[in-house]
């Protein structure tokens, strides 16, 4: 291997670091109209009555839309394929307002002041509703969220809005009171995961303008462009042929940019008014109003015989939605798909549950998608029966988890909102990651023994994960690759880098395919007209989905060079070969260099262009695993937890970035330790959000992160290109569960309820030290 | 009520005719076409918007223009003419520090901020001078790694 499983700097690293104007922000007109969005101020509301006028008459005000002017067609923004899993239940603007923070209307304004004045000026009339705030009361509740006669399915998902339930579904194989009666030993726990925030430094952004031609561009901070394209279409009721989305470099997503934001709005502005117009969300806008994580309430119930063998595992969920049904059934799903396999021996299984509307801020994407809280209640039940059954957790999870060449019927019978995939772990080195991991950790030695330094206790734990490789059978990308005069390639593609460094990976990837230098490859991505189809960055699909598509493209294009080499050197085309500067005769008796070539094909010897497309949509999703390690130290007058090392071992398949793996591992890690100990979304009573800035909403900075050991586990995956499966959410999913279990490991209390503050730490320990005495 | 203010951006003369309360975020960005400086929070807690005033670190976002009247600001792009810069940006791209890139121009005007003060800084000067930049794609290593070998490579320059 020669261009892949080599740290190349990202491509656009060194545009990005000089701040060239590369984001939506950056490149919006100068003459651009600032839209400004008016948000619900209640919980749950109906509009009676909503009049514009003195905001429309307001100096420098080019438009104002409401319900009443806007097309009222019902879609889901959730940004997934076709047909989508998610309930279609979002107007642009509706009458009714479901969360503190919905839309009620928007303004166009040629400057900010006078957009900021206009939204004061609009009069709302609102009936006030009963909002329903606490998901565990939501089902049934009085209050109906979606009363709409247009909210539906568009097949079989457990829709049931009447009772506020956006997804149902259960699954089970194995007879699971025969298995309990069987287990010596059994557990069950209920768990609770928050609210999180993804707080991508840039915020949500989409800029939209008509072109010469007429037709609607939308440039956005999107991670699904393809899927933009398709949902504005339906959402505004414009033929899809007049529009075309463009994502320029996106300052991070982490699933928050799947769905769309503003898209809708600027469009309708750009629209009607002829003129440029962009929606910057501030950043109070985006904790308010793009999306959180699912909460949810996990029950697991893990039996094991005598012999520490695991017989039975039932997962119940209850997720919350918030007031619009994006990734509703799908994220809840995962919770089970993405962790239930990794015990794969159990004789019987069972997961089910239900996903509900409430009057809070909608859930969606984010890193992990439903793995990471499935993940904290599986694997603290594992620490917790390990413990019952007096043998060390780490052999526990030796003895019972997925291993190369195996299987589990969990993957056949689950996908996301549809049936799944058989697969064999054709690649699976978890058993290597937990041996490193605990090399590494310390594990034996510092597991056993009581590590206290005056006020401060150390303790360590560890869990260990999965995730996927893309959707399969739906989750299509492609790629297309064009020879030039002088030799070298454009590489176009669908895939949506949103900063993690696709371009460049699949830069090398086609590099390495056609034997050539990455930088003979010019990549340009995320253009709706310009490159073909990818279903974008979500589901840690890129390296996989993508990566397989440029690879094919790639084995395409080197069979067109050999065989317009063969022609000019009258050859047959078997009797050629391509090594990456020169096609030669396989004998090698002539050749002649591909720069030579390629300037004859455009200029003088039969001339013709050679192109190509691969398009890729995987058969099955190879999970890549780790095992996660962490080392906490407790101040038991204070409850302060610090994290002090960090132990991950990965195994992706081979790394085709090694240092861009790294990051995606390292980025996922700190996300996953910030929703273990410090971020939470808080409401008050009313649901109005607290937790709104920087300053409330916090997440780690440099000061608590210590160290961070990331190894990667050799591993080659025979159907990832060039050996590569997926990197960009596995990293985020053991945080909850090791670091709970570290701190039981510590102190000997077991926290069930995420976050874990100081405060819960110093409670418990208190309650505690009373229950002894 | 709108005044003159004057000042200089990356060593050219501006003069602005505005209301003394805009922010500096929105003068450099809008009225100088800076948009290497970044909005991510608007109130002074994320640092994508740090530039120098008078070589002094600050959040733009929070700096009324009236404040920079007769001073000196240094943004990325009057910054990235420097050798000193070349040096933080090789380094940043070797420990693969920049991600998204989005704080990437504002921690670069940390880092430079820092290494004026303190040319040999060790990792916890590091972690405590970058901690008013936050960047939620890496783990933070890469970045603290990235400064700590600008400050031996550039030895001399700072």
């Amino acid at each position: 291997m020669k261009e892949v499983n080599k740290s190349i700097p990202k491509k656009e690293g060194l545009g990005l670091s000089f701040g060239k104007p590369a984001y939506t922000d950056d490149l919006a007109p100068r003459d651009s109209l600032i839209v400004k969005v008016l948000r619900s101020p209640f919980a749950f509301a109906r509009i009676k009555d909503i009049r514009t006028e003195a905001a429309e008459k307001l100096e420098g005000i080019k438009c104002v839309l409401t319900y009443r002017n806007v097309p009222r067609n019902i879609v889901t923004r959730a940004g997934q394929g076709y047909p989508e899993p998610s309930p279609h239940d979002k107007f642009i603007f509706d009458k009714y307002v479901r969360y503190i923070g919905d839309e009620v209307a928007a303004v166009a304004a040629e400057n900010e002041a006078a957009a900021l004045e206009a939204l004061k000026l609009i009069e709302v009339d609102y009936e006030i509703l009963e909002p329903v705030l606490d998901y565990e009361k939501a089902v049934d509740h009085p209050s109906v969220i979606h009363p709409e006669k247009e909210a539906h399915e568009m097949f079989p998902i457990g829709y049931k809005p009447e009772r506020n339930i956006a997804a149902e579904y259960h699954m089970s194989f194995g007879d699971m009171e025969e298995a309990l009666d069987k287990c010596e030993y059994v557990v069950t726990e209920r768990y609770y995961t928050q609210a999180q925030n993804h707080t991508a430094m840039e915020t949500h952004t989409s800029l939209a303008y008509v072109d010469l031609q007429g037709r609607l561009t939308i440039v956005s901070s999107t991670q699904t462009p393809f899927h933009a394209r398709r949902i504005a279409a339906e959402a505004l009721g414009l033929p899809i042929e007049q529009i075309r989305v463009i994502k320029p470099r996106i300052g991070g997503g982490y699933g928050g940019k799947q769905s769309l934001h503003g898209e809708f709005i600027t469009a309708l502005t750009a629209l009607r008014t002829g003129r440029p117009a962009k929606l910057v969300y501030t950043r109070e806008e985006v904790f308010e109003a793009s999306y959180t994580r699912h909460p949810m309430r996990i029950d697991v119930t893990i039996g094991a015989d005598r012999d520490a063998n695991i017989k039975a595992i039932d997962m119940k969920v209850l997720s919350n939605t918030g007031a619009y049904g994006e990734h509703a059934l799908t994220v809840f799903m995962v919770a089970g798909s993405k962790t239930l396999p990794l015990y794969n021996k159990a004789e019987a299984v069972s997961f089910g549950g239900t996903v509900v509307y409430t009057n809070t801020t909608p859930a969606g994407a984010f890193r992990g998608y439903g793995a990471i809280q499935g993940n904290f209640a599986l694997e603290s039940t594992i620490d917790i029966l390990a413990e019952n059954i007096g043998i060390d957790p780490m052999e526990f999870r030796t003895r019972n988890m997925i291993k190369e060449g195996e299987s589990s019927p969990v993957f056949r019978i689950m996908g996301e909102g549809t049936e799944g995939v058989d697969m064999v772990m054709e690649s699976c080195k978890l058993d290597y990651c937990m041996k490193r991991a605990m090399e590494l950790s310390g594990w034996k030695d510092k597991s056993k023994r009581r590590r206290q330094n005056g006020k401060k206790i150390k303790g360590i734990g560890g869990a260990i994960a999965m995730q996927g490789s893309g959707i399969p059978c739906i989750d299509m990308g492609s790629a297309v690759l064009k020879l030039n005069d002088g030799g070298f390639f454009n590489l176009m593609i669908g895939a949506t880098d949103i900063g993690t460094g696709s371009d460049t990976i699949l830069a090398q990837i086609a590099a390495e395919t056609l034997g050539v230098s990455t930088d003979k490859i010019a990549v340009y991505s995320s253009d709706t007209d310009l490159t073909p189809f990818d279903c974008g960055a979500y589901a840690s699909s890129t390296t996989y989905v993508s990566g397989n598509a440029v690879q094919k493209a790639a084995m395409k294009m080197k069979a067109q060079i050999e065989a317009a080499a063969a022609d000019r050197l009258g050859l047959l085309t078997e009797e050629s070969e391509f090594d990456g500067e020169a096609i030669w005769a396989k004998d090698r008796s002539k050749s002649i260099s591909l720069k030579e070539l390629s300037t004859e094909l455009y200029y003088s010897y039969k001339q013709k262009q050679l192109l190509v497309c691969g398009s890729y949509c995987g058969e099955i999703s190879p999970p890549p695993f780790m095992a996660g390690f962490a080392e906490i130290e407790i101040d038991i007058e204070t409850g302060k937890i610090d994290l002090v090392d960090y132990t991950a071992v990965v195994d992706c398949g081979v790394t085709i970035n090694p240092k861009l793996a790294l990051i995606q591992v390292e980025g996922g890690l700190v996300q996953g330790i910030g929703m273990t100990l410090y971020e939470d979304v808080k409401r008050t009573e009313e649901g109005r959000l607290l937790t709104n800035d920087f300053i409330k909403y916090k997440i780690p900075t440099r000061k608590e992160i210590n160290k961070l050991t990331v190894e990667f586990a050799e591993s080659y995956e025979p159907t990832g290109p060039h050996g590569a499966k997926s990197v960009g959410e596995i990293g985020i999913d053991t945080p909850p569960a090791a670091i709970a279990n570290a701190i039981y490991n510590a102190v000997g209390v077991r926290f069930t309820k995420l976050p874990i503050t100081p405060e819960d730490v110093l409670l418990a320990l208190k309650k505690k030290a009373f229950d002894m005495d | 009520m709108a005044m003159d203010i004057s000042f200089v951006v990356n060593g050219k003369r501006v003069n602005i005719y505005g209301n003394p309360t805009a922010r500096l975020l929105d003068a450099l960005r809008d009225y100088c076409g800076l948009t290497g400086v970044k909005e991510g929070c608007g109130e002074g807690e994320c640092g994508a918007c740090s530039v120098l005033v008078d070589g002094k670190l600050v959040n733009s976002c929070i700096y009324p223009i009236a404040k920079v009247e007769g001073k000196e600001v240094l943004t990325i792009e009057g910054f990235r003419g420097t050798e000193k810069y070349e040096v933080l940006k090789e380094s940043f791209e070797a420990a693969g520090a920049v991600q998204c890139g989005f704080c990437s121009p504002g921690m670069l005007m940390a880092a430079e901020s820092l290494l004026r003060e303190n040319p040999k800084p060790d990792e916890v000067q590091v972690r405590e001078a970058i901690s008013g930049n936050l960047c939620r794609c890496t783990g933070y290593n890469t970045i603290v790694e990235a400064v700590l070998d600008a400050s031996i490579r550039g030895e001399g320059l700072w």
